[in-house]
Formats: structure tokens, sequence, C-alpha cells
């Protein structure tokens, strides 16, 4: 894995030359390898000056997670750090001058051994990055990065890093000061480092007399400026749901009132409580597991050869079917979109013209690569011109008819082979398919809105869909860059089904005579984006009742809950509150201003003078939406639990601490869980009784 | 238990708390060895029968730090036999010196004690000293720590407090206090003099007579980008989840002045008092502490108070006079509430809006303003009370003699 080699002038070269199929990563081979060699360079006594190197693309991902999944206790998890840590000291305190060459990514772990080094210089490359994201999987960077980066720019400074894990290229990680120099080019990053060798001091600033946080100490006037802040942002952030960023907040707070060595006690005492705790387990194994499973194709059916999709034919220049057509296109598919005017169509290609000029106002982006990507989108009136697509989606209105249409129009025209994918996102496929004259090339493909933003695509089986239209769904999905799950038919499918019940229990509190702004408070607390009524009001209310309505129509009048019906078709024919769309829905919309909830709300239904506690609100919120994922299951609509709780948390926004919706009943305990469900069954209604599976269930094998 | 009798007690005119307030360029060593001597030379006393000096005082650091009572007692020429203590009780400091002295005068165990307050706040600004509560990450995020703004800010919301409401009721502490100062109503000031004997201030400097609610207007809510941007009304919501939005109401005109003061008492028993012939101005009826819910921090005075009366067996209905530290206008509109209080009892020459509140001396200066005010309308009994950071609520309850 490392190669030590001596350059000129008694300078020496750490090159991390690992296997070609494996990213750089820090596990227990790397350590002890590291280990090793820096051993063998303190006994080179003549050594000028170091030079750490990578032989890959990347210098080091990161901490090799699987390592850290399986750690059990407080003392594994010590020794493995200080080990980390005392191998980083070494290297810190050899008394010769350190260089990092960051010749690609460095995240993680990885940014922190290059920060126990004296100098970093990077490669002028924009698609590397570098960074701190260990918070984004409910970790902290436990090989001295709270500790040695603020010490290195500043507590203020090394904030967005630490505590948000943001991640940049190296053009803005020396501009924060991540890294001290960059190179255009390999040769030049190594000419670079030996000559720093030259000129850096061999100690970083910490370790020398007089050394003072740059910017302020902790318990100086700036301090008091920055951590309250810090820290109440944090809490307005995470409602005190995620451990990790808090506990990063305490290492910087304590460590760096302390000399560094007994920093990195404080860190490794922080961040042994972060991956024993259960939370961050289930984020590392949905966020990072289960999305790269979905995002690496373990759905798709092995034996069906891979087409190359060129061209996709996109039915509906709506919001849905522009969004779509911007990410096919900047994924360099051709698109062809297609609605009734030139002037709809014209809009819907505006749309990606829109957000790529965005992207170069943010410098994201060349204007030559914005005109590349909208050559590639050919708009069209004509369904003609669908007939050489690979893959048609249809995102035109939530009517069976105009799809039924459209279905049969767009089938005349493409090949036999072509695969026609319907953008619902409740209607049944095997229905629509029913209008199919080749049902099995129909599938469904629910993209969520924003399409450029929402990772998230639910790929769902009809009851004729092939695999051959599944291969190549899953095909695109990855060519577009987003997340799947696969999905069996039903009503609403999951994603909508799951999703509805989380509003739906928004109104029926309101029902219950919750006050409004609890109803909300505690949807947001729970974790979730926003409250219910105000997801009702974005979706607006009448899609809620057409919802409701079509559910009569197909199921019977039984199958909705009726104070539900009443009050949603109240709210729409009676009050005409739509939603946002209309200025008024749960709330008020004034031009002048940030939306209220209404007043409307507190006549409408009678604010009880007892209110729950804003612990019970949360718990109807989250468990309504556990109840109806065991559902999914249980009628397999969902064949795995790895897919419910994917798709929860990138699709519907279910909290990302706890891992989705099953991995939430497992931290509560299935015992608990069912407990409390009978509970919520007895007080609320029997929608919260669990399903009778639920004892014996195992989500994960 | 023994009768604690109040003998005297003595305050200065409050400082702006700026560096062009009039006592910016007096230490706060100076500005309690100016009330230490004072309540010296007015009972005509030998200090070697004073058993302690207690001072409260907020921010202890820098000139402020190392047990300033001492340093004062002897800096103010207190025989060598007088020890000192000072405390922190925030907000609350100066009153608990009082009832920390009422106490041990009960015991027994002491005879006559000097007690008080001082601080600096042009000096020694307010936070100057720290603290774990707001700056420690793991402490703030368990405890849902806020600052005082938002937490007044809460109050008035929760209460439906209008801007219009706490800045009328700013209006009319400037009102109030214009009016006391005019017909010259305060006896127990005591001006604060430069080593010439020049006076530097001898009337409270903060007070704004001029204030209307037209100008109260201009002025945008202090404490609404602490709250929006920095997230301290969310956190405020994690612990108050039935509100939707902080309405924020407070600015600098309707809470609180930032100014320089000091304050002592001189607190004996019967016995010492007929020895050293000491003329009794009043009585400590009783005190009390509580603490409350720490987040919405400032709704500690009404259960102080209704702890301090249960305690003495009196009712809102026996006490003549009150005085609350208008912290911010929503904690004395809250208390008034609460207790169902009548308003014409309360802080009937102004209060801390219009005078200021220095902060480890307000408390003190609090009991001597009630005091002066009982004597002049010829009245019995007067309680005195303030909120305090972290949740907490002190209160005194004296009864003339």
């Amino acid at each position: 894995m490392f190669q030590l080699t001596e350059s000129k002038n008694k300078i020496y070269h750490l090159i991390m030359d690992g296997p070609k199929d494996k990213m750089h990563v820090i596990d227990y081979d790397f350590i002890k390898g590291l280990e090793k060699h820096i051993d063998k360079i303190e006994k080179l006594k003549d050594m000028a000056g170091l030079i750490i190197l990578s032989k890959h693309n990347e210098f080091i991902a990161g901490g090799d997670l699987a390592m850290l999944r399986d750690v059990s206790s407080v003392e594994e998890c010590q020794k493995l750090t200080r080990r980390l840590h005392r191998v980083l000291r070494k290297i810190e305190t050899l008394g010769k001058p350190v260089v990092a060459c960051l010749n690609g990514t460095t995240l993680g772990g990885g940014y922190e051994v290059t920060l126990a080094c004296h100098y970093r210089i990077g490669l002028s490359n924009k698609k590397y990055k570098i960074g701190l994201p260990e918070v984004t999987l409910g970790l902290l960077p436990g090989a001295g990065g709270t500790q040695r980066l603020p010490r290195m720019i500043g507590i203020q400074n090394s904030i967005p890093y630490l505590l948000q894990g943001k991640t940049v290229n190296p053009q803005e990680a020396l501009k924060d000061g991540l890294i001290d120099l960059l190179s255009d080019s390999e040769e030049e990053l190594l000419i670079a480092a030996e000559n720093a060798i030259e000129v850096i001091v061999n100690e970083n600033p910490w370790d020398q007399k007089g050394f003072s946080i740059p910017g302020g100490e902790v318990q100086s006037k700036s301090g008091y400026m920055v951590i309250p802040g810090a820290t109440a942002m944090m809490s307005a952030k995470t409602f005190g749901n995620y451990l990790a960023p808090k506990n990063i907040l305490s290492c910087i707070y304590e460590g760096l009132q302390v000399p560094i060595d007994r920093a990195l006690e404080i860190e490794t005492s922080y961040f042994t409580e972060l991956v024993l705790n259960p939370s961050t387990k289930k984020m590392i194994r949905t966020l990072f597991y289960s999305m790269n499973e979905c995002k690496n194709g373990v759905h798709r059916p092995k034996d069906i050869v891979q087409k190359e999709i060129k061209k996709v034919g996109i039915l509906g220049a709506g919001m849905m079917g522009a969004g779509i057509a911007y990410v096919s296109a900047k994924a360099g598919i051709q698109v062809v979109l297609k609605d009734l005017t030139q002037e709809l169509v014209d809009q819907g290609k505006d749309y990606s013209a829109k957000l790529l000029d965005k992207a170069i106002e943010k410098k994201r982006l060349t204007p030559e690569k914005k005109s590349t990507i909208l050559d590639l989108i050919q708009t069209t009136t004509n369904v003609e011109d669908f007939k050489d697509c690979d893959l048609i989606i249809e995102a035109v209105v939530e009517d069976r008819k105009i799809k039924a249409i459209v279905t049969k129009e767009t089938e005349a025209i493409i090949s036999e082979n072509t695969i026609f994918a319907s953008n619902t996102s409740t209607l049944p496929i095997t229905g629509l398919a029913k209008e199919s004259t080749r049902p099995s090339n129909f599938i469904g493909l629910h993209f969520f809105s924003p399409v450029d933003k929402m990772p998230l695509v639910e790929v769902i089986l009809g009851e004729k869909s092939s695999a051959e239209a599944t291969a190549l769904c899953l095909d695109y999905i990855q060519k577009i860059n987003k997340t799947p799950i696969v999905v069996n038919d039903g009503r609403g499918f999951y994603t909508s089904r799951v999703f509805t019940t989380y509003v739906i229990e928004g109104i029926k509190l309101l029902q219950d005579g919750v006050a409004p702004a609890l109803i909300e408070n505690a949807g947001k607390q729970a974790g979730m984006p926003v409250g219910p009524l105000a997801v009702a009001d974005e979706v607006s209310i009448d899609l809620i009742h057409h919802i409701l309505e079509q559910t009569i129509r197909d199921l019977g009048v039984e199958s909705v809950d009726q104070e539900i019906y009443r009050t949603v078709t109240f709210f729409v024919k009676k009050l005409g509150r739509l939603g946002r769309k209309s200025g008024k829905g749960f709330y008020e919309y004034p031009t002048d201003g940030n939306k209220f909830l209404s007043q409307h709300l507190e006549n409408h239904f009678s604010i009880s003078d007892q209110q729950p506690s804003v612990e019970d609100v949360k718990k109807r919120l989250l468990y309504i939406q556990s109840i109806e994922s065991l559902k999914c299951l249980k009628e397999n609509v969902l064949t795995t639990a790895r897919d419910g709780d994917v798709g929860s948390i990138i699709g519907f926004g279910f909290p990302a601490y706890t891992g989705g919706v099953f991995s939430f009943i497992e931290l509560e305990g299935i015992e608990v869980f069912t407990r409390n469900c009978h509970q919520l069954a007895r007080k609320y209604g029997s929608r919260f009784t669990p399903p009778s599976f639920l004892s014996d269930v195992k989500f994960y094998e | 238990m023994k009768k604690v009798i109040i003998y005297d007690a003595v305050r200065t005119a409050r400082g702006r708390g700026k560096i062009y307030g009039k006592l910016h360029t007096s230490r706060p060593i100076h500005l309690s060895q100016t009330v230490l001597k004072a309540i010296q030379e007015r009972n005509c006393l030998d200090t070697s029968y004073i058993n302690d000096v207690i001072l409260g005082c907020v921010s202890q650091v820098s000139e402020q730090g190392g047990c300033i009572a001492k340093s004062a007692a002897l800096y103010a020429g207190y025989d060598e036999g007088v020890s000192g203590f000072t405390l922190n009780r925030f907000c609350g400091s100066g009153l608990e010196a009082i009832n920390q002295a009422s106490s041990s005068i009960m015991s027994g165990y002491y005879d006559l004690i000097v007690a008080g307050g001082v601080e600096s706040m042009s000096r020694v600004p307010i936070g100057s000293d720290g603290g774990a509560w707001m700056i420690d990450p793991a402490v703030a995020s368990q405890t849902n720590f806020i600052p005082q703004g938002i937490s007044a800010d809460l109050i008035a919301t929760l209460d439906h407090f209008s801007r219009t409401d706490v800045d009328s009721f700013a209006v009319e502490s400037q009102k109030k206090a214009a009016i006391a100062w005019s017909e010259n109503r305060f006896n127990s000031i005591i001006p604060v003099k430069d080593t010439n004997g020049v006076i530097l201030l001898d009337k409270d400097e903060h007070m704004r007579p001029e204030t209307s609610l037209e100008s109260l207007n201009e002025l945008r809510p202090s404490f609404y980008d602490m709250g929006t941007k920095y997230g301290f009304d969310e956190v405020a919501k994690l612990k108050y989840p039935q509100v939707e939005n902080i309405n924020h109401v407070h600015h600098a005109g309707n809470a609180s002045g930032i100014v320089d003061g000091a304050s002592v008492a001189l607190l004996g028993s019967e016995e010492i008092g007929k020895n050293l012939g000491l003329k009794p101005r009043a009585i400590i009826k009783s005190f009390s502490m509580v603490s409350m819910d720490p987040t919405i921090m400032l709704t500690g005075p009404a259960p102080a108070c209704e702890k301090a009366l249960k305690v003495c067996g009196m009712n809102l209905a026996d006490i003549d006079l009150i005085e609350i530290n208008e912290a911010f206008a929503s904690v004395v509109l809250h208390f008034i509430k609460e207790m169902n209080a009548d308003e014409n009892k309360i802080n009937v020459n102004g209060g801390a809006i219009a005078f200021g509140h220095p902060l480890g001396a307000t408390g003190a200066m609090l009991l001597g303003t009630v005091l002066d005010e009982l004597e002049r309308q010829d009245k019995e009994t007067g309680m005195i009370t303030l909120c305090i950071g972290g949740g907490m609520g002190i209160s005194t309850i004296i009864e003339r003699i």
C-alpha cells in the first residue's frame, strides 16, 4: 500500500499505491502500513523532508465505514482512534517538513491526514473534492479534524466544513485556507512540493510557543460572538435530533482550550460516542451502504444486456416534463420534448435555459456548455418526432383518459422495443398499462419535484412490466445520476402513499383540536422538512381532494376517511382555500410578507384548551408513516426495507437521523414501537394498529 | 429568629453606561467606596461593629474581580476587622446581598451587615465574565439557552402584548421618573465625586423624559435578527411549540438601560441598633428565591412574590408599593397580568427603563427606592422583585417601623 522512496536532496516520498480497483480509505491495513513506514522514516536522521502523495486519482477518499460499522465497544473505538492520532502526531512532530500532495479527491480522514502535515498542495481540477463530510453520516472528523482545522483557519471559518460537512473543489479550498497552494499538473505538484520542503517550517503553528487561534480564542470576545450563535443555529436546524453537530461543536469549544494532545483525547471521546450511537449506525447503513447499492444497480436484472440510451422522448412540457428534459440533456442524452403547442414546449425548454443561466452565474458552467446542453433538447408538437427514441417518459396531467390517449398516439409511432414510462405519482401502472398495446414495455418512473434537485426516482413495476423495461430505466436513472428504488404497483405506490399519511395526519390533528402552530412545529421538530399543513398547501389542497375523489371512485366511499374528506371538500369547495397557489390554504400568503397560519383554522376547528405534548404530536406524525410503510412491505409494494428506508429519506424527507421509516422502528425498538402503536390506536384510531407481522419481522439480514 | 432592621439605604445616581457616561471615569471600586462611606457617615457608624460587607456584582472580572466587596471595605476605610464577600445572582445580586445579610442576622450569628451591590457596565461590560450556559454548546443546546431579549419577546408573544403595549409602558416609566426627579422624591441618592470633591453625577443620567410612542416607534426590534437569523427563535419554540412566530417587540427604548452605579443598605438586629443609637427605618418581613423555566427565563417575579407573601402571611392587597425591575417592559406587564396587581402601586417613580439597571447594584437600589417612597407617602409595606437569568426570581418584603 505504501512505498518509501528517496528523491533528490534527501527528500523522501511516501507514496500510497493501493490496489487499483479500490479507492484509498483509512482502514486497519492503511493504519498499519502508515505506522510501519513512519517508524522507518523516524530513523532517517538525514532526511530533509517528506512528501506524501498518492498513485491513485484520489488522495484518500476517507475513513473506512465498514471498519467503523463493526466497532462495538468504547475501548475498541478509543484504541483505534488513538492509534490513528498517534501516527498522525508522529508525522506532525517528525521535526522535518512534511508536505501533502492532494493530487485528487481528499475527503474525511484523508483530509485529516493532510492536516497533520505542514503544507498542503492541491491539484487544479474542479472535479476533485476536498472537505470533511463526516457529519452527513452522523459522525465527526475523528482523526484530529475538529482540532487542526479550526487551529489552522479559525473557529468561524471552520464551522461550515465541520458542522455542515461542506466539500469544495481545490480552488475554493485554497481560498478558504484548506490548502496552501494549487498546482496545474501532477509534475508541477511534485516540483512545488520539493520547493516547499526548502522553505516551510517543520512544525505546525499549534505546536509552537505562543500559538493563538486565528480569529480569536474560545474564551474571547470573538468566541462569545461565534459559538453561542453557532450552537443556536445548530439547534434550530437539527432540533436536537442529531448528535454529530452537537458533538462537533463541543469538540471545538472544549478542544480549542487545551493543548493539541489533550484536545485529541476530547475529540476521541465525542467521536466514540457517535460511532457507537445507534442513530449513526442507521444513518451509515441507509445513507451510505443502501444508497450506494441503489445507485450501483442492485435492482438491475443481471442478464439483460446494457443498451445505450441515446434519445429520450418526453410527453408534456410542464414542470415535471421540463425538469426531466433538463436532467436528461445535462447527462448528454438527446431529448425530444413534446406538448400540444409550440408555446408550451418553448416554455419547457426555457426552464432548462434558466437553470443553466443560474449555473453560469455561480461559475459552475460555461456559456458554451450551456448551448451544448440546450442543443440536445429538441422541441416539438409532433408525435412523429418520437420515432427513434429509446425511452418515452409520459409526464402529462394525472388524468387516466388523457394518459390513455397519449399512450395510444405514441405507441403508434415508436418501435416495438421502445420503453414507455409514465411519470405518474399516484395512478396504478397496471391500470395505465391496460391502454397500452405493449404492456410489457410499460413501466412507471416517478420523479420528484423539482426534478433537478430531488435525487430519487421511484421505479414502479406494473404486473406485466418486463425485465428489459426495468433494466433500461435503471440504466437511464444511473445515467442522469439519480438514485432509484424499485417498487411494485399499488395506489400511490410507495412514496406518495406514505407521504400522504403525513399530510392527512396533520389534518387529523387539526380535527382533534390541536393548535395549528403546535402541529407545524412538531412536524419540523420531528425532523420533517416542513410541517404537514404547509405541505398540504404546497401540493395544494385540491390535489388532495382530487386524490380522495379518485380513490372513492375506484374503491368506494368506505376507502377514505370521511372526516378528512369532509374537511378537504369544505376547504376546496366552500372556502376556496386551495393552498399556496390560490394565495390561501391552511396558511395565508400575504403579498408583502411571510406566510402565517390562517385564523380560519381556529374558527373551523375547535382548538382545545388541553394541548398534547409536542412529543405526542411528533410521534403521531412519524409513526403513521412507518405504519403505512409496513403495510407497503406486507403488500409487497416494497420488496425490501432498504428501498423503503432510502426512498423515505431522499423521497419525502423522512428524517435522516432515523435511517428511514424502517430503521426508525428498529431505533425505537420493535417492542416499544408496537406498544406505542397500540397506545396511539386506542387514543386516536385504528389507523395506528400495527400490522400483525411486525412482531417477527426482520428488516435487514 | 431575630428581627432584621433596615437602618439605612443609599445609592449613587446612575450614569450612562457608555464611554461618555458621567461615571465612566469612576472605577467600580470608587463607586463602592462612595456608598460605603456615605452609609457610614450618615449613621456616624463605628465600622468595627460591622460584621460583613456583602456586595452583589455580576461581572466579577478585572477591576470588579478579586472579591471587590473586601477591597471596597478596605478602600472605604472600614475597620480591618470587617470581612467582605461578593456574590453573583445575576440581576438579583443586589437584593440577594440584602437577603443573605438578613438570613445571617435572623440566625443571630451576625449583628450588623452592610449589603448592596456595584456594577460599572461602562467599564466592565455585561458578559465580560463569560459563562458556560451561554457558550458551552453542550450546556446551551441541552437546556435551550436563548438570550434574555428573546425571552422577553417570547413573554410578549405568549401574553399577546403588542409593540404598542410595551412601548406605552416605557413611555410611562419615563414620565413617572421625570416627575419623581422634578419633585425631588429621592432622599437616598448620593452624589459621586472626584478626588477634589467635584461632583461627577448627582442625578440619574439615563432618563429620556421626552420619550413618546412616536419616538419609540422609530426603533428597530433589537432581537429580531438574533432570533430569526441565528436560530434562537427556533430554540425557543423547542420549548414553546405552540408559538408560530415570536413577536419581537423589545428594543433599547423599552428595556432597562445600561448604566453604572452602586448601592448599599445597613441591616442589623434590634439590639445593635439600640446600642449604637441607629434609627430604624423598616423591617425585613420576608424574602424568597424561586426558579422557573430557563428558556422563558424572566417570569420569576410573580412566583417569587407569591412565595415571599406566603412566608409572612400577607396578601398582595397588603402591599402598598411594589418595585419590580424593568428589565424589559413585558416582564412587568406579565407580572401585573399574572398577579392581577394594581398598576398604581408598581414602580410609581419609574424604573429601570428610565433609570437604567446596573446589574449587581439594582436590587439594593430598589430597596432604597421603595423605602424612600413609603416614607414620602407615609405608607407601610413595600415589595421588591427582580427577574433573574436562568429563570430565577427574587423578592423581598419590607415594612416601615
